[in-house]
């Protein structure tokens, strides 16, 4: 079985986000880019696959800051191929990256037709599209987000795939291979790979650059943000100040005076 | 004429979503800002019946067709498109939860128009629309004016309160007949249904919830401890279920429950939206968070800013020595 994975790069927001000076974008400067965790879970799924019903799986992304770390990351962890879109302007919304993907997956031979196109069913920066429904219907293929199971009858070439729905409810569907998944979740926590194990995936293994694909974005375009802002907040918690003890005290009491204790 | 303000009346398994009125609410605002009519559309099969409920839309166009009777996103898709080339909408509304999540940008990309995911607000001013998203986990938002019709956007859940989306008036409904080749490439199967067996967390009076500041399995039992002190129960927040470390069943927010408790302990979570969708009308809110800037903290009604690994077992023995006080005096 032939697997794409579709892999993103996005700011991390653990770290302090800061806007440009236009006030319409992130400061890219002191910005740390890590891969989707989505895209980690679509990645995990795909190697989980592979491993069920063998094959290959190839890991493509858009040049950013940090992809090499990311792509060499998947090759440590089992990826059979790794792929860079080059020529990328690195300000690419959703919608246009989407566009940039599934020309290049188009025009890069031997790529297509591939069994299965998995990505994240969401990252924290789309803000203009969605990739997976994106990418199928520019490639013209079926496709099912917030998917978090995936089982393949290889032979028919169908897959069975599970879909998330409100309160835990789950929707069982069958799909036609080839077809473009938007993961959730994979079935089981993406794999920790160890470092010495990325260094020695560096040194063994090599990324493919390719260049992009003609830029055409369906004639859409990027969406123009006007200004970009932190949250303005109107309300905010009362934060309890002091030792863990006194802060302990201090939510008992509240605790207690609610009836709670 | 510019054309009109529709929402998509989400129905998923034949009822009505809160979100619907919450989208319709804020259609209304739209609408009436734009000075044209506001339009509920429901898509499905043999649900007709459900247009009575839509009375804060001055119309409902209803589609009714076999082939919208199972949840294939992409027939709805093509459904809605039809129906959009028909009738030429200004503004199209999708409520953005998992019924509809890929809805938007699969009608954008066939439409070849734009489209604005996450919405926390639509505001209309002199004819020029203004979209406000959320990004990045919560911690920024982006103002967009989408200029081309139709404008086709997400909106997030919470945008206006139920109740306002809710009218007694009976609205006329028009059918239109929309030809659906049913997809040959995907076809629905069966719902499978939560597990039986686990508490059902939106009938707990405490909730203690973790998330990613947890950190690892084993952390959870210190939200256990604290959970059992308390006379409650443990859920947690989406990074923690895919992890593994608490089953779905537990989940809170968009996949998961919509919960409501008398206190809602957030220990390690972000305050990502599609997790405050589902916790965010609960009585007491109290959020642990070593990040300052924690969107978490501007639901909470009470925070504190340390590691959740050291507050956890310190609360926890506050309150069992309150307890403890308590047993001896009485």
């Amino acid at each position: 079985m032939k697997i794409i994975v579709l892999l993103k790069m996005v700011p991390d927001v653990v770290e302090e986000l800061e806007l440009a000076a236009d006030g319409k974008a992130l400061d890219t400067e002191f910005l740390r880019m890590i891969a989707n965790e989505f895209d980690n879970h679509a990645l995990e799924e795909a190697l989980l696959l592979k491993e069920k019903y063998s094959g290959t799986v190839t890991v493509v992304a858009l040049d950013a800051p940090e992809v090499d770390d990311a792509l060499f990351t998947a090759l440590a962890k089992g990826a059979d191929q790794a792929l860079k879109i080059t020529d990328g302007d690195g300000t690419l919304g959703t919608r246009a990256g989407a566009y940039r993907l599934a020309q290049t997956l188009s025009s890069v031979p031997g790529l297509l037709p591939a069994d299965l196109i998995l990505t994240g069913a969401q990252a924290i920066d789309d803000l203009d599209g969605l990739t997976a429904p994106l990418v199928s219907h520019l490639l013209g293929l079926p496709q099912l987000a917030i998917v978090t199971k995936i089982s393949v009858d290889t032979t028919a070439g169908v897959a069975t795939v599970l879909r998330e729905f409100p309160g835990g409810v789950r929707g069982e569907y069958e799909v036609k291979l080839p077809a473009v998944l938007g993961i959730q979740a994979a079935e089981k926590p993406p794999r920790y790979v160890p470092v010495a194990k990325v260094r020695a995936a560096m040194k063994s293994q090599a990324i493919q650059s390719v260049p992009a694909a003609t830029a055409a974005d369906g004639g859409v375009g990027l969406l123009p943000v006007e200004e970009m802002s932190k949250p303005e907040v109107t309300e905010h918690a009362q934060m309890l100040k002091g030792s863990p003890e006194e802060i302990a005290n201090q939510l008992c009491e509240i605790l207690a005076a609610r009836g709670l204790l | 004429m510019a054309g009109n303000v529709w929402v998509l009346a989400e129905q998923w398994r034949g009822q009505l979503s809160d979100i619907t009125y919450e989208v319709l609410a804020l259609g209304k605002e739209v609408a009436t800002a734009l000075g044209v009519d506001l339009q509920a559309v429901l898509l499905g099969h043999e649900i007709k019946d459900l247009a009575r409920s839509l009375g804060e839309a001055n119309s409902v166009l209803y589609l009714d067709h076999t082939a919208l009777a199972t949840p294939v996103p992409e027939t709805f898709a093509h459904a809605l498109t039809f129906a959009i080339r028909a009738r030429r909408p200004h503004v199209v509304l999708i409520p953005l939860t998992n019924v509809n999540w890929e809805l938007g940008a699969l009608l954008a990309a066939e439409l070849e128009v734009g489209y604005v995911n996450a919405c926390k607000d639509v505001r209309s001013e002199g004819g020029k629309l203004e979209t406000r998203s959320l990004l990045y986990g919560g911690k920024m938002e982006a103002i967009v004016n989408p200029g081309q019709s139709p404008a086709i956007l997400g909106i997030l859940p919470g945008v206006r309160p139920t109740d306002q989306g809710r009218a007694d008036a009976m609205p006329p409904v028009e059918e239109l007949t929309v030809d659906l080749l049913e997809t040959s490439s995907i076809r629905w199967k069966r719902y499978l249904e939560v597990e039986a067996g686990d508490i059902d967390i939106s009938k707990q009076e405490v909730l203690v919830s973790v998330g990613r500041g947890i950190q690892s399995r084993d952390n959870v039992a210190l939200a256990e401890d604290l959970a059992g002190a308390l006379g409650g129960a443990v859920c947690g927040s989406r990074p923690v279920i895919d992890q593994g470390w608490l089953p779905l069943s537990r989940q809170v927010g968009k996949s998961g429950v919509v919960v409501k408790p008398k206190l809602y302990v957030a220990a390690g979570i972000s305050g990502a939206p599609e997790h405050v969708e589902g916790m965010k009308n609960s009585d007491l809110i109290v959020a642990v968070n070593s990040d300052p800037q924690a969107p978490i903290f501007n639901v909470a009604h009470y925070g504190i800013n340390a590691d959740v690994m050291d507050v956890l077992p310190t609360l926890t023995e506050a309150v069992h020595s309150r307890k403890e006080v308590k047993k001896h005096a009485a």
